[in-house]
């Protein structure tokens, strides 16, 4: 979709970013607040230019468009906000209008679209209601109706359901996919929530200081993290369980000896006895400290962390075996 | 007391006139400029195309004549009332100078409520394709309206005291009435129903427009 790659500002708040967007996707920009997120959303939404740098729309280079062109090409974006950013002086019909009206739609098109669009995010019949009587939920649909107004191939979602409860922000991020899926779109989300990747995204993009620290598909950046920083992410999604009790036998006093292990199984693997297999192949034993299993983009994730008890070349070839089946070993030091 | 209803009926007629008048051209001049220096200004205020040695020069310009003494300026512009509508003196005479005078006031006034606008929806019309123009129209104005209202409603008040003030150099209305009867020629009741009907003016523009500007805030 787009090749982009630019240095900005005397801060640097987007440094040297390289990223292809696969059109037809819904593709995530991870990062804490202060990574570039909301810069490198600017740019590549045209809000904002860079200093140096190229983007490109499919071939189209679209960063150094003439003001006319410009403004010709944002009609083709759509974006929403995490706070909405509606009208209050416009009703939820006459906001999802505004695209239209600028772009000199008549007036009998734009109420047909209208109301195509209101039930398309599921808001039939609410056309008159004004803004301040929606919810935050609502308010995000009217928001993603108008942007797909002017049937956007591209939409850019800037921390979309940040400002939403945990339950609203499934509902509209399942809008989102569905929307998608339906109209071909190309969907850019921004955000802060590793959850919003894990269910949404196909591919991440992981920024960090301005740069892109990891990149690639979902199910791959799970599972085998790369960087500090995804790892940062994921630790805080992974909701693992303390060990509740310690056995109170000598595997305690052989576990300093054994490395710290964190195991993560993906797909298929999640179901085969894989572990018990090892354990009678080699001379090891497993200590199970915390475990869990996760749905990444429609994929089971089950992460485990163990120690391995044994010689260390027996551990070293229980390692490589678990590596074999496909389960990913990531070995902490003590 | 015949006679005076008379005078004061007629008074009220020229002031209510004058302000009109005034407001309006007040508002022909100091609504662009108002907006003007809004979208000049900084990014983070709503400046949608930043030109800082303009917003410079235009808000300094506006700070000038806005701390003239209105008295000052009006006998500075009797030159300009005799080519606009050939006198110096009278009702139509003083609608020049208390346009003149109101419009900075209206400018700033305008500026504040253009200010109050979200940047967040400014970005939204902005990334969604919008033109300089379209965002002034359909996005700017309609979105500060209530406080627009609370604005006019603020200068038609201001202008009711102006009008009184242009009373005292031959402005003609409710301060001339005031001054040349009650004043000059010692009639205390014609004093005091002028002034009394300036109050009843300035509190019945007051809550109108308090009751637009509330309306519109419930219908939002």
């Amino acid at each position: 979709m787009k090749q982009l790659n630019r240095a900005y500002g005397s801060l640097h708040a987007v440094h040297q970013i390289s990223l292809d967007i696969p059109s037809n996707t819904i593709y995530g920009i991870i990062g804490k607040s202060g990574a570039g997120k909301s810069t490198l959303v600017r740019l590549i939404s045209l809000l904002e230019r860079p200093d140096s740098g190229e983007i490109y729309y499919d071939d189209a280079r679209v960063d150094n468009l003439p003001k006319h062109d410009l403004i010709k090409q944002r009609r083709k974006i759509g974006m929403i906000f995490q706070n909405f950013n509606l009208f209050s002086s416009r009703n939820a019909a006459q906001n999802i209008a505004y695209p239209l009206e600028i772009a000199g739609v008549p007036k009998h098109e734009i109420d047909t679209r209208v109301e195509e669009l209101l039930g398309l995010v599921g808001l039939s019949g609410r056309g008159n209601a004004p803004i301040s009587t929606l919810s935050g939920g609502q308010m995000q649909r009217v928001a993603i109706a108008r942007a797909l107004a002017n049937h956007p191939d591209i939409l850019f979602c800037d921390e979309a359901t940040s400002a939403l409860d945990p339950q609203t922000t499934r509902s509209i991020l399942g809008l989102l996919k569905d929307l998608q899926k339906n109209l071909n779109l190309s969907v850019v989300m921004i955000t802060h929530q590793m959850e919003v990747v894990r269910d949404t995204c196909e591919y991440v993009a992981v920024l960090d200081n301005g740069s892109v620290v990891e990149e690639g598909a979902v199910i791959d950046v799970f599972t085998a993290p790369g960087s500090a920083t995804t790892k940062e992410f994921l630790a805080n999604l992974t909701p693992l369980t303390e060990p509740e009790e310690v056995r109170k036998d000598d595997m305690v006093r052989w576990s300093d000896e054994g490395g710290r292990f964190t195991l993560r199984f993906r797909g298929d693997l999640t179901g085969e006895p894989v572990l018990s297999r090892i354990q009678k192949k080699y001379d090891v034993e497993f200590n199970i400290r915390a475990g869990g299993v996760q749905r990444v983009s429609g994929e089971d994730v089950g992460t485990l962390i163990c120690d391995i008890i044994g010689e260390p070349d027996e551990v070293d070839k229980a390692v490589s075996a678990l590596h074999l089946s496909g389960i990913l070993v990531e070995e902490e030091d003590l | 007391m015949n006679m005076l209803f008379t005078l004061v009926w007629s008074a009220t007629a020229e002031t209510l006139a004058m302000v009109f008048a005034s407001t309006l051209f007040s508002l022909i001049l100091g609504l662009p400029l108002g907006i003007l220096l809004c979208i000049t200004g900084p990014e983070a205020q709503g400046g949608i195309i930043p030109k800082p040695l303009l917003n410079n020069v235009l808000g300094r310009v506006v700070n000038i004549l806005r701390s003239f003494p209105f008295i000052i300026l009006m006998i500075l512009l009797f030159p300009l009332s005799r080519i606009i509508v050939g006198t110096s003196i009278g009702t139509t005479a003083t609608i020049v100078p208390l346009s003149i005078a109101a419009a900075p006031f209206v400018a700033r006034i305008i500026e504040t409520a253009i200010k109050e606008v979200d940047p967040g929806v400014i970005q939204a019309a902005r990334a969604m394709g919008s033109t300089t123009m379209q965002i002034i129209l359909k996005v700017l104005i309609p979105e500060a309206m209530p406080s627009l209202v609370s604005g006019i409603t603020l200068t038609i008040i201001n202008l009711i005291g102006y009008s009184a003030m242009a009373g005292a150099i031959g402005g003609g209305g409710l301060g001339d009435l005031a001054i040349r009867y009650g004043y000059q020629r010692f009639r205390p009741d014609v004093m005091l129903v002028s002034v009394i009907v300036i109050l009843v003016l300035v509190e019945v523009v007051q809550v109108i427009g308090n009751k637009i500007s509330a309306r519109m805030m419930a219908r939002r």
